[in-house]
Parts: C-alpha cells; structure tokens; sequence
C-alpha cells in the first residue's frame, strides 16, 4: 500500500522519473545485451540493429536504445542471425507487422517514391540549365 | 529582378510554412499494428502464475470472437483499464491475457488487488507476443473473431467510452 503512495506522489512531482520506474524488473533477454559468439553473425545482427527504430523510444535505433523492448527486440534479431535467418527476412517480419515505420532503411513504395525521384529530377535539372549556360557562354566566347 | 530569382525565395518560405503548420499539429506517438485483418501468428505461451491456463493461438479459435489483452502488472495504465475489463467480462466477453516481461508473484498480486477478468493468462518474458502482432506497448487490446483473425487493435488503456467500442467490434467480428 505504501509503495503505490509513494509511487503516485513522485509521479505526480517528477512524471519523467517516472516512466523509469514504471518498468519491469526482469533481467533483460538473453541476447539483449549479449553478442553473438560468431563475430561475422553479430556483425550483420549489428547492422540491421542499427536500422531498426526503436518502438517505445521512436527516435533510437534498438541499438541504442536501453528501453526493455529494445533489448528484447535485440534479442530477436541475434536469435534469428543465430538460425541463420538473413537480416533482410528479419526486417520484412517486422515490416510486416509494424510497416515500413519501424525500417530506418527506406525502400521505394507507392508512398516514399518521391524521395528518390526528386533528387535525380533536381539533378537531371540542374545539369540541363548548366549545359545550357556554359554552352551559350563558350558560344559568345567564339564570337568575341 | 527577373521572376525566376524569386524560386528560391517562394521554396524557402513554403518549407518555413510547412515547419509552422506542423509544429501546431498534435504529436501522434501510436503505432498501428499492421496485421489487422490478418491471421493470428502462431504462438504457445507458458502460464503467467500457478493456478491459470497459459495462452496460445488454439484458445482463440472456434466459439465466439474474443479478445486478446496484453498487460503488465507494471503497467499502471493496466490498473486504470482493469474496471473496464471486469465489465467487459460481466458482459459474457471472453478475454484471453498475456502479461509481459512479468514475474508470477506480480500477476498474482496485481489480480488479487485489481481483479481477475481473464479466462487464461500467458506469459512472456521477452515480449515475443508483441512483435508478432505488431504491438508497441502496454496495454493493448485485439478483437480475435473465431476464425483466429485478428480484426481490430485498441492502443492504450480502454476506457469508459470505449468499452462499447470494443462491444460493437466483437459483435462486428462474428
């Protein structure tokens, strides 16, 4: 009974403070802060870790992210590299499950095309106006 | 000054433009589950304390459509939805639950203080349940209909007015 008054007054002084408190007390999952044995295996679990968004913590990677699912998230991605699953069928499971919210790794899609279309559209522009300038200006440096 | 010159100038001020409207819209943190109207994964969990069932993808199949809470007994929203899910029981709702990275003396004393509404309770401890049905948080609720279909996804912790809500889909899902 004392506990939970003490917890609702520091959650009503410090709400920060008390979202830390508000987690469980297990330990963490086996691989959530365990490398792999296999140094190649934990390299590409690293990889894909690295571009994978953190859900409870939306603007880390799991990673770098020390929320509890995060780690338990990691665990995931080791274990499956330890089955052997490639890192790419990894992101398609989460995809799948959370949508391309939770990649770091943008792929062209009915809604993200633009942001690989623009770019080589500005550039294809730019290249036209220059080729057109610098061409007039040799031209005119001809005739002096 | 050509009217060409003035591009740059009109980009800059739409994106400054867009940077203000935004800033007033509303933060949306929730992340909807992507498996809505898709297959149950498959999974099998381990009882969440002596004395209850444990939970897997079987105990959703046939009969009426359920649903499926995932809570934590460190949850303190999940203290705040515990009446809504008494009363959802009481309203012959079957709910099946699955408490995550929990220890069996805390389910068991979370449910001696706030109640038991469930018929069985996995457990998870490594929130494996969660990556498969796309959920990011405690609490969360999901319509399961009969054919082990997952039909609807509640983010948070059910409130008064949602209790309805949850009512009408489960009546949707038959």
């Amino acid at each position: 009974m004392k506990h939970w008054i003490v917890l609702f007054a520091l959650s009503a002084l410090f709400p920060a403070t008390f979202v830390a408190i508000a987690q469980d007390d297990l330990p963490p999952a086996p691989y959530a802060y365990t490398q792999l044995d296999d140094p190649v295996q934990e390299a590409r679990a690293l990889e894909l870790m690295e571009t994978l968004r953190c859900l409870t913590c939306q603007s880390q990677s799991i990673a770098d992210s020390d929320a509890p699912m995060a780690g338990d998230m990691r665990h995931q991605v080791r274990s499956r590299i330890a089955a052997g699953e490639e890192p790419e069928a990894i992101r398609t499971w989460l995809i799948d499950r959370y949508g391309d919210y939770v990649s770091y790794s943008p792929e062209v899609s009915s809604t993200t095309w633009p942001l690989f279309v623009i770019p080589a559209v500005l550039l294809l522009l730019v290249g036209v106006v220059l080729f057109g300038r610098l061409g007039r200006r040799r031209k005119e440096g001809d005739e002096a | 000054m050509r009217l060409t010159y003035t591009i740059p100038l009109a980009v800059f001020l739409f994106i400054l433009g867009l940077g203000g409207y935004m800033l007033t819209q509303p933060k949306d943190d929730t992340i909807p589950s992507a498996m809505i109207s898709k297959p149950l994964p498959d999974f099998d969990l381990e009882p969440a304390m002596d004395g209850v069932e444990g939970a897997s993808r079987a105990d959703f199949v046939g009969g009426e459509p359920k649903l499926l809470n995932i809570w934590a007994s460190w949850c303190l929203p999940c203290i705040a939805e515990a009446p809504q899910l008494e009363a959802l029981k009481e309203r012959g709702v079957t709910i099946i639950g699955v408490a995550i990275r929990d220890k069996p003396e805390d389910v068991a004393a979370f449910l001696e203080r706030w109640g038991n509404p469930y018929t069985r309770i996995g457990g998870d401890e490594i929130s494996s349940i969660q990556f498969e049905l796309g959920s990011s948080g405690v609490p969360e609720t999901y319509v399961i209909d009969a054919q082990g279909s997952i039909q609807y996804q509640h983010i948070g912790d059910i409130r008064e007015e949602h209790v309805p809500l949850l009512l009408e889909k489960l009546e949707a899902a038959r």
